[in-house]
């Protein structure tokens, strides 16, 4: 008898359906890979990331912390492509600097907030009964305080606490610690609510049942066995979490109470800017903007994550 | 529905003593609101006690948080610290004068000793006319926008909404506001051109009036709403997509019905509805918005009372602006939600 | 007898990112005046996708009618404007859906939505709209047509809902009632109650029928002739009790064999049909029935047999003798 192939030219293998199945990390990338400003957005972290590591090679702190208050204010020039700020730093350094502790701030930020939104919301949805309702009760508190006056406050009364430390040679600003403490503190509850929403539908699944009829024990099948297959929404949050740290962290900069001296951030960059609107755009455009490509990047990034993830299309 | 409004009000409160109690904490021991008496001259020590102990600082949290919940004046004040209640020149027990925060007393300012809820009354309005403008102009510019997007799909209209929705959201407010004023007041200016102001509420030599309101409103409200517009066109746009796909649309155009009619009648119904519920409960993103926007504005309003007092530790103040703003997020969700039912006949709360 | 609808080689296909899905591929049929047809044959097989094409409704991009003609009375449907195919929409042609929760819109009484289709083809005021609308919900044997009027459609039963969407269709005497399985998400029950209805609006407006369904078992007590689908193309073309008493193509066979009867023994077992419907994208050269085929020669893998008569208003399309194994 003819092999099927031979006997019905024009049914391909695909017709037949007896391709070799991709995994859902090969799927999901394939799909990330089609979305064009995705891939433009991923490029462009990329290229910051190039920006504030590389560029420390090039201007080293001294440089950026550098004050000259005989050349302040002056705008871009060859010599200071960005300008100078109020006390004569070269501002194109301290956007380097800069960058490089709100990007670092961002991803900080949302780290503690995975911790705990994680750790809340599997314990919530696990669980359920009255653990579910005493911490989804402090949850809706917590998100019924508008953020920037919790925050504002927050920062006010932890702003002197911590010291300043050094790390690699380099000396940073208490307030660093701080802003990626209440940032991430104050942005759990989302992540918490979408790990509790993934956690009550998926623990009445039957692999779930499964697991515990082999004794596992209830940590490790929330961490082992249900916690993976609720990744993907937590992926996107976490991602756009991100774009939203850096924002947040430039606006209570921005209000002079977020990262102080010595530590340079975009957002702390904006500060003065106020004063000085008409006489020295530079000084907020270009910290500015670069806050605007960081986020926009990352929004593309996350928008293509969503879809990518996205598991009613993970079905095949 | 009655029921419900009463139940989720009485839901509320135990939601509001919490967000109280963890605020309180940390706007008491934020800082010292002493630092700034006195002015130049750095305040002297016995001052400064006395000073403790009027405002009641000296005492412990716990009683100070009860104070400021109900009051002082059913308590015998000791002022002056020598262990005996205070008596008055009629030889009677002197006790305090604070009502407390469930009588609607907010307590008093530090730094302009005011009673807060007066500074909160100056300035409310003109927190309310920046937000509710807002709201209207963006939930109206929104809807357009996204239904326009969903209808003319894959469009050059379509393609730069999107690529420019994503820049709108993903700006950062100083960006726009600095970028909007110094463009459309500095610049304009220069160039001869009408121009608008960069700042307050009037001119001071025009003197206060709808008019000097209005033309200093255009570029705050502007600050605020390009990123809630970037946000929910996109949303709108999504959301009309997705109807558009659904059996009942093939149904009504089945009938013979005019694409005017199925678009506007038998879509753009279903598809508004969910931008009630996110619009709505998007207050305390705006009003963030509003804090930032007030202070690059100089615009009067609370967002900037609320920045200006917590510099100087004023935590009467900066309690008043929370639990208000707290209470108000409460009020307004439960519109929303009775709005959204109002709206969608599938859900009626019994 | 007089023929309203004339479909000819009737060709739609779809683009999609893995390629062009052949979904209707040259079927060609009659519907005579006051005539029930009956469309039968599994999901995907192309049923809705034809009479989408017909009525105009399948968007195109991505959707493409890559040939043949429906005459309505003469005049090409497919090539219509759609404006000038929504005075025929709703009027002359109306169509029922599978799914009435999901047909009907939520946030829009039923009264205002059968009253929308009295208005624009009637030329109906709204308090006349309304009036009729009532009568027609009594005709479909809705009770309180009245308050039913104000009712929206969640707050009706399935079958409930199903016959609103039923008096919606007819509320403007149409030539041609195409109902799309409708009968499918519903109870056996309320199945049996909606083909009597539908029976007995037919034999009081005289429209002609287009019934779609999968359910072999409807069609019998309700259709006059029966066309039956495989992968976009007709495979067999028969009245009905032809079709149930001399079926002579292997999936009509097989079909028939699937469906549980009432007067089956214990011992008999259901005969399934074994593979896959194939995969539209790429169709083979050969039937497209062929590899599911117990009578399967050569000469099927190759070529597909054409729709041809096996005897006076019997068409099949299969290469096979199905009573004696070999060729036609």
């Amino acid at each position: 008898m003819a092999t099927t192939s031979e006997a019905l030219p024009g049914i391909t293998e695909d017709t037949l359906a007896t391709r070799e199945p991709l995994t859902p990390t090969q799927l999901a990338w394939r799909r990330f890979r089609r979305h064009r400003m995705a891939m433009f957005g991923l490029g462009l972290i990329i290229l910051l990331i190039v920006y504030v590591v590389g560029g420390a090679f090039v201007f080293p702190e001294k440089f950026a912390n550098f004050v000259n208050t005989s050349i302040k204010l002056q705008g871009p020039s060859s010599a200071h492509p960005f300008g100078t700020d109020a006390v004569g730093r070269d501002i194109l350094a301290r956007t380097v600097y800069g960058g490089q502790i709100s990007l670092l701030i961002g991803l900080a930020a949302v780290s503690v907030a995975l911790i705990v939104g994680v750790a809340i919301g599997a314990l919530s949805g696990y669980y359920g009964g009255w653990i579910d309702g005493i911490l989804m009760r402090f949850t809706e508190a917590m998100l019924n305080i508008p953020q920037l006056f919790l925050l504002i406050v927050a920062a006010k009364y932890l702003g002197d606490k911590i010291h300043n430390f050094e790390l690699f040679g380099r000396e940073f600003s208490g307030s660093v610690i701080v802003i990626i403490v209440i940032i991430g503190l104050d942005s759990w509850m989302y992540l918490a609510r979408i790990v509790r929403s993934q956690f009550l539908s998926l623990k009445e699944q039957e692999f779930v049942t499964a697991a515990r009829c082999t004794g596992t024990s209830n940590v490790a099948i929330m961490f082992y066995h249900i916690l993976p297959n609720s990744v993907a929404p937590i992926i996107v949050n976490a991602t756009l979490g991100v774009a939203n740290a850096i924002l947040t962290e430039a606006y209570i900069s921005f209000l002079g109470l977020g990262v102080r001296q010595p530590t340079a951030t975009w957002g702390n960059m904006l500060e003065d800017a106020n004063r000085y609107l008409e006489t020295a755009p530079w000084l907020w455009f270009f910290p500015g903007m670069m806050i605007l490509i960081t986020v926009l990047a990352i929004n593309f990034v996350g928008d293509g994550l969503r879809d990518a993830l996205d598991p009613r299309t993970m079905v095949e | 529905m009655g029921r419900y409004i009463v139940r989720r009000l009485l839901q509320a409160i135990p939601l509001l003593f919490i967000i109280s109690a963890i605020l309180f904490v940390l706007s008491v021991e934020m800082g010292d609101p002493l630092a700034t008496f006195g002015g130049r001259t750095v305040i002297k020590s016995e001052d400064r006690k006395r000073l403790t102990r009027q405002l009641g600082l000296d005492q412990p949290l716990y009683v100070q948080y009860t104070v400021w919940l109900i009051g002082n004046d059913w308590m015998r004040l000791d002022l002056d610290g020598d262990g005996k209640p205070d008596v008055g020149s009629d030889g009677k027990p002197i006790y305090g004068t604070r009502k407390g925060v469930l009588r609607g007393d907010l307590g008093t300012s530090f730094t302009t000793k005011q009673p807060v809820t007066e500074m909160i009354a100056q300035r409310l309005p003109n927190t309310l006319l920046l937000m509710l403008t807002s709201e209207v102009v963006i939930l109206i510019i929104s809807l357009v926008i996204g239904l326009v997007s969903a209808l003319k799909q894959y469009s050059i209209f379509d393609h730069t909404v999107t690529a420019l929705s994503f820049i709108g959201y993903s700006m950062p407010i100083p960006l726009l506001a600095l970028g909007l004023i110094y463009v459309f007041a500095v610049y304009f200016k220069r160039w001869g051109l009408p121009y608008f102001p960069t700042g307050g509420m009037f001119d001071p030599q025009a003197g206060p009036g709808w008019q000097q309101t209005l033309w200093h409103m255009v570029l705050p409200v502007t600050a605020i709403s390009v990123i809630s517009i970037a946000a929910y066109s996109r949303y709108v746009r999504g959301s009309m997509l997705e109807v558009i796909q659904q059996d009942y649309i093939r149904t009504a155009r089945a009938k013979g019905l005019a694409e005017r009619s199925v678009v506007f009648v038998h879509a753009l119904k279903n598809a508004a509805l969910p931008l009630v519920t996110v619009v709505g409960l998007d207050l305390p993103f705006l009003l963030a918005g509003a804090v930032v926007t007030e202070t690059i504005f100089a615009w009067p309003g609370m967002g900037r009372l609320f920045y200006d007092h917590t510099t100087r530790s004023d935590f009467p103040v900066l309690m008043g602006i929370i639990m208000i703003i707290s209470v108000a997020v409460v009020i307004f969700q439960i519109i929303t939600d009775l709005t959204y039912t109002y709206l969608d006949p599938r859900i009626r709360y019994d | 007898m007089h023929t309203i609808l004339e479909v000819n080689n009737l060709q739609t296909r779809f683009k999609t990112y893995d390629g062009l899905v052949y979904a209707v591929n040259g079927i060609s049929y009659n519907l005579n005046e006051g005539e029930t047809l009956g469309v039968v044959g599994e999901s995907g097989c192309g049923k809705s996708v034809s009479v989408l094409s017909i009525m105009g409704l399948i968007p195109q991009p991505p959707g493409i009618i890559a040939g043949g003609q429906a005459l309505y009375h003469g005049s090409d449907l497919l090539k219509k404007s759609q404006e000038e195919l929504r005075h025929i929409r709703g009027k002359e042609i109306a169509m029922v859906f599978q799914d009435p929760m999901t047909s009907l819109n939520p946030v829009l009484t039923v009264g205002f939505q059968i009253s929308e289709a009295l208005q624009l083809h009637m030329a109906m005021n709204a308090e006349q709209a309304q009036q009729r609308a009532i009568e027609l919900l009594q005709l479909v044997g809705i009770p309180q047509a009245d308050r039913a009027l104000h009712n929206y459609p969640h707050q009706f039963s399935g079958g409930m809902r199903q016959r609103a969407m039923i008096a919606m269709a007819i509320s403007c005497m149409p030539q041609i009632l195409i109902a799309d399985e409708p009968t499918t998400a519903l109870d056996v029950t309320i199945q049996a109650q909606m083909v009597e209805l539908v029976k007995r609006l037919r034999d009081e407006i005289g429209m002609a029928i287009i019934w779609i369904t999968h359910d072999l078992g409807i069609i019998a007590g309700l259709a006059q002739r029966v066309i039956v689908m495989y992968a976009g193309f007709i495979v067999e073309h028969a009245s009905v009790d032809d079709v149930y008493d001399n079926p002579r193509h292997p999936y009509t066979i097989s079909l028939l064999g699937a469906l549980p009867r009432v007067d089956m023994s214990r011992e008999e077992r259901l005969t399934s049909i074994p593979g896959m419907p194939p995969n539209l994208i790429g169709l083979p050269p050969g039937c497209p029935f062929a590899p599911r085929c117990r009578f399967v020669v050569d000469k099927c893998l190759q070529e597909n047999p054409p729709l041809t008569s096996a005897s006076p208003n019997h068409e099949i399309a299969c290469w096979v003798d199905v009573r004696t194994g070999g060729p036609r």
